[in-house]
C-alpha cells in the first residue's frame, strides 16, 4: 500500500518532469529585465498591452539593473533568456562583445523617452541650489585648492559655497550597477570637475575619485535610498524625477544651475542632468516569441509614450515626435 | 563495630556541613540562571510582541480601500461599434477565435474614460467645477479595464446602466486615511485642490466609502494602478512550489532518511553523506539559488520565473531539513521494537514500514509540515532564478512566470508609491505570517491528534 503511494508520487514527478521538457519548447510569455528605472514604466505597457492584445499574455517584467539587465540579454538566444533588456543608459562596446560571443547578433536599440535625474533631501531641510561643480567639490577624494590637489577638506555644504545651507555633506548615490550612475559620473561629477578645472599635470582620474567617507552607493532601489535619507536626515540623494514625483510629500528637490527639474523643463532640455531610456530586443526572438513584436510597436504608440500619453502620467518625459518617429522606422526596417 | 558507625556519621555530618556550606552559592546560581532565562523568554516575547504590533497597526488599515459607488451607463454613442462576433456556422474555431480577438482590441482602443467620466459627473454636487482630468484622478485607471470586460462578458450591457463599485485611486485612498500629510501645501500633494475637495464631498456624503479591500485577496499585482494590486498571482505561485517542494522532497528525504538510518550499512561512505546532510542543512539558501541558476535554468532550460524552478531549489533546501528530523525521529524509537518484529520473523522492510513507521509518522509530519513552512518563507533562492519579476497574471501551471509571497513583499516594499505600498506590504507580510502560523497550527494538531490515536 504504502509502496504503492511511493510508486505513485515518483510517477508524478516523472511525469512533470516530462511535461516540462516538452513545455519549455514554446514559452509564450515576452520576458523583460533590467533598469530599475524602466521598470515602472515597461510593467504598465505591459499591463496595458496585456489588456489591449487578449491573444497575447502580459509579459513579465524583471529588474536587477541595466547591467544586470544586459547580462541576462547576452547570455544567449533561446527560450530561457530573456527578450528584452530595459536600460537607462546605452548598451556599450564591452556588452556588445559579449552578447555577440553568445549568439545574440540582432540587437536593436529603442529610446522612448527621457528621465531626469534629481538630488532630494528630506523636505524639512532648507532649499539647495547646486551646480555640479559644487556636487564634484563635495564628494571628490581630492579636489583643488588654491591651485593644487589636495585631500577633499570639506566637510560641510556651506564651506564650499556659502549660499549653500549649513548642512554636513552626505549624499546616497546609486551603486554601479544602476545606469542612473553613469549618467551621474558624466554628467555631474565629470562635468563639475571640468568647471572646477584641475591643475595643471593631475591626472584624469582625479575627476571621477570618490571619497568613501561621506558617499555611500546604494545598490538596490530609490525605496532603499528614500530609507537612508529618513534614517539620517542630513544625507542627500539621487533619485529618478518620476520617484521624486511620487513622494514629493517627503523630498524636496534642489535646482541644478538654477533650473528646478520637471517634466518641462526636462523636455525643454534646460535642466542639465537628463539621460534618455531605452529597451533592447533580441531580433532572434522576434517572430519566436509571441507578441514581441507588437509589444515593441505598442510601447512605441502615441498613446503610450506621446505627449499626454499613459506613460507621461507616471513621470516619463516624452521625447520629440521626429526621434519617436526614426526610432519606429529602424525597428520596422530592420 | 559501634566505631566504624561513629566513623561514616562523622562522615556524614562532614558532607552536610559541605553540603550546607554550598547551598546558599547553589541556590543562587540557579536562581541565576532562572532569571537570566525567563529574562531572555520576556526579551524575545518582547520582540515578537513590537514586531507583530508595528506590522499589524500599519497593515490594519490596507484591508480597508475606498471605494465609489457609482451608475455606470454603457452609453451606445460612446460605444459605437459592431456587435460581438457570433460564431457562424461552418465557421472554424481558429478563425472565430480570431474575430473575436480582433473585436476585442477594437473594444479595448474605444475611449472608456470617457464612460467612467460622465459616471462621476453624474454625482457632482451641484455647481461644482473640476476638468477631466482632475475627476478622472480620483478613480483607479483599471477601472476602465474593469467596464471593458464586464461588456466583453455580456455585451447587451448596451444601453443600460449599471450600478459598479469602482476602486477610489490610491492618491484618494492614500488622502482620505491620511498616509498623506493632509496640511501640506498643493505643490506636495499628488492630488490637485478641486480633487482633493471633491473626495472629501464625497466622502461625506457617501459616494465614497471604505470597503473590505478584496483587491488585495483577489487581484494581480499591478503597477499602473497601484489600488488594483493585489497578492492572487503571488499566492498562486507560492502554491505551486509548495506543492512541488510536498511532492518532491516529503518523499526524496524521507525515504532518503530510512534508507540511511534502517538498512545502509555503517561506514565511512555513509559517515560522509551524514556529515555533507548536516553541512548542506546550514549552507545558506542564496547559494541554493545560484546552483538552481546554474543547473535547472541553464543546463535544463526550465523556464525564467517559473514556480517550477522555484519549487525545485527550494526542495533542494528542504531535503536536508526533512532527512535530519526523520532521522532524529527514527533513531528515538526503541531498540526492542525492531529486535521484536525481526525476532517474529519479519524482513526489515516489513519491520520499517509495519512498525517503525507508524511509530514516527507524527514526528515525520511534523518535520515536513514545518521544513515546507520555511520553503514557504524563502526569498532569496528565487530572486536569482528570475521570480522577482512584475508578473500581472494568476499563474494557471507551475511552468507560468509568477511571483512568490515573500517576493510580493520585497517587490511592494521598492515601490515607488511610498505612501501607498507601505501598508500594502505590511498587509502582505500580515497574509503570509497568517499562512505560516497555520501550516504550524495543522503540524502541531496532526502530531498530537495523532499522538493520541496511538
Amino acid at each position: 500500500m504504502k509502496t504503492a503511494l511511493y510508486a505513485g508520487a515518483a510517477l508524478a514527478v516523472v511525469a512533470a518532469l516530462g511535461s516540462t521538457a516538452a513545455q519549455a519548447q514554446s514559452r509564450d510569455t515576452i520576458q523583460i529585465a533590467g533598469s530599475s528605472t524602466v521598470l515602472p514604466f515597461a510593467s504598465i505597457v505591459a499591463e496595458e498591452f496585456g489588456a489591449v492584445f487578449p491573444e497575447f499574455n502580459t509579459p513579465v517584467v524583471g529588474s536587477g539593473g541595466t547591467g544586470g539587465g544586459f547580462s541576462q540579454f547576452c547570455q544567449g538566444v533561446g527560450e530561457n533568456t530573456i527578450d528584452i533588456a530595459n536600460a537607462s543608459r546605452a548598451i556599450n562596446e564591452g556588452e556588445r562583445e559579449v552578447c555577440n560571443s553568445a549568439g545574440v547578433n540582432d540587437i536593436r536599440e529603442i529610446q522612448f523617452g527621457f528621465d531626469g535625474i534629481v538630488f532630494a533631501v528630506t523636505a524639512d531641510k532648507e532649499d539647495f541650489a547646486l551646480t555640479p561643480a559644487h556636487i564634484y567639490q563635495a564628494i571628490a577624494a581630492e579636489v583643488p585648492v588654491d591651485g593644487a590637489l589636495v585631500a577633499n577638506p570639506y566637510t560641510n555644504w556651506s564651506e564650499i559655497d556659502s549660499a549653500l545651507p549649513d548642512q554636513p555633506i552626505a549624499l546616497a548615490i546609486p551603486g554601479t550597477n544602476h545606469g542612473t550612475r553613469e549618467v551621474f559620473d558624466v554628467n555631474v561629477v565629470e562635468a563639475g570637475c571640468e568647471e572646477v578645472g584641475l591643475p595643471e599635470g593631475a591626472s584624469e582620474d582625479a575627476c571621477t575619485t570618490l571619497r568613501q567617507d561621506v558617499v555611500v552607493e546604494i545598490a538596490g532601489d530609490y525605496t532603499e535610498t528614500l530609507a537612508r535619507l529618513q534614517s539620517d536626515g542630513n544625507t542627500m540623494g539621487v533619485f529618478g524625477l518620476s520617484f521624486y514625483d511620487q513622494n514629493r510629500d517627503s523630498l524636496k528637490v534642489a535646482t541644478v544651475n538654477g533650473v528646478e527639474p520637471s517634466l518641462e523643463t526636462i523636455a525643454a532640455g534646460e535642466y542639465p542632468v537628463s539621460r534618455p531610456l531605452y529597451f533592447y530586443v533580441k531580433g532572434e526572438h522576434l517572430g519566436v516569441i509571441p507578441g514581441l513584436q507588437e509589444y515593441t510597436e505598442f510601447f512605441l504608440s502615441d498613446a503610450m509614450i506621446g505627449a499626454g500619453g499613459t506613460l507621461e502620467g507616471a513621470g516619463l518625459i516624452p521625447q520629440p515626435v521626429e526621434t519617436t518617429e526614426e526610432v519606429r522606422a529602424a525597428f520596422a526596417a530592420q | 563495630m559501634s566505631d566504624l558507625s561513629n566513623q561514616t556519621k562523622a562522615a556524614g555530618e562532614d558532607r552536610h556541613a559541605l553540603v550546607r556550606k554550598g547551598l546558599a552559592r547553589r541556590h543562587r546560581t540557579e536562581w541565576l540562571f532562572r532569571a537570566a532565562g525567563l529574562t531572555a523568554v520576556i526579551l524575545a516575547l518582547g520582540f515578537v510582541a513590537i514586531l507583530f504590533t508595528t506590522i499589524v497597526s500599519k497593515g490594519l488599515p490596507a484591508f480597508q480601500q475606498a471605494y465609489i459607488s457609482a451608475n455606470v451607463q454603457f452609453d451606445p454613442e460612446l460605444l459605437n461599434l459592431d456587435p460581438a462576433p457570433e460564431r457562424q456556422a461552418g465557421q472554424s474555431q481558429a478563425d472565430f477565435q480570431a474575430q473575436s480577438f480582433a473585436w476585442q482590441r477594437e473594444l479595448a482602443m474605444l475611449n472608456w474614460n470617457a464612460l467612467v467620466e460622465a459616471s462621476l459627473r453624474d454625482l457632482l454636487p451641484i455647481g461644482f467645477e473640476i476638468d477631466s482630468r482632475q475627476l478622472l484622478s480620483i478613480v483607479e485607471t483599471s477601472e476602465r479595464h474593469r467596464l471593458r470586460e464586464m461588456f466583453v462578458a455580456d455585451p447587451s450591457l448596451l444601453g443600460q446602466t449599471v450600478p459598479v463599485e469602482m476602486l477610489a485611486s490610491a492618491n484618494v485612498d492614500n488622502w482620505l486615511k491620511g498616509t498623506i500629510n493632509r496640511e501640506l501645501g498643493d505643490a506636495q500633494q499628488q492630488l490637485s485642490a478641486p480633487a482633493r475637495q471633491l473626495a472629501d464631498e464625497f466622502y461625506e456624503n457617501g459616494v465614497i466609502h471604505m470597503g473590505f479591500a478584496w483587491a488585495l485577496l483577489t487581484n494581480v499585482d499591478s503597477r499602473s494602478a497601484p489600488a488594483s494590486a493585489g497578492l492572487a498571482g503571488a499566492f498562486m505561485g507560492s502554491l505551486y512550489m509548495l506543492l512541488i517542494v510536498i511532492v518532491l522532497a516529503v518523499p526524496i528525504g524521507v525515504a532518503s532518511a530510512i534508507y540511511l538510518e534502517e538498512f545502509a550499512p555503517k561506514s565511512r561512505l555513509t559517515d560522509f553523506i551524514e556529515v555533507n546532510i548536516n553541512n548542506l542543512a546550514a549552507v545558506p539558501s542564496i547559494v541554493f539559488g545560484l546552483l538552481g541558476a546554474a543547473v535547472f535554468i541553464n543546463y535544463f532550460r526550465l523556464p525564467l520565473s517559473a514556480p517550477l524552478a522555484g519549487g525545485l531549489v527550494l526542495t533542494l533546501m528542504t531535503l536536508p531539513t526533512i532527512i535530519i528530523a526523520t532521522r532524529a525521529a527514527l533513531k528515538g524509537v526503541p531498540q526492542s521494537l525492531r529486535q521484536a518484529a525481526l525476532g517474529l520473523g519479519a524482513s526489515r522492510s516489513q519491520m520499517v514500514f509495519h512498525h517503525i513507521l507508524p511509530v514516527t509518522f507524527p514526528s515525520i509530519l511534523t518535520a515536513s509540515i514545518i521544513g515546507v513552512a520555511q520553503a514557504l518563507g524563502e526569498t532569496a533562492p528565487l530572486l536569482l532564478i528570475g521570480m522577482n519579476a512584475f508578473v500581472a497574471q494568476i499563474p494557471t501551471s507551475p511552468m507560468d512566470q509568477a511571483t512568490a509571497l515573500p517576493v510580493q513583499i520585497f517587490l511592494w516594499n521598492g515601490n515607488e508609491n511610498r505612501n501607498f505600498f507601505e501598508a500594502r506590504t505590511s498587509a502582505a507580510i500580515m497574509v503570509l505570517l497568517g499562512l505560516m502560523i497555520s501550516l504550524n497550527a495543522i503540524a502541531i494538531f496532526l502530531r498530537t491528534y495523532l499522538e493520541r490515536k496511538k
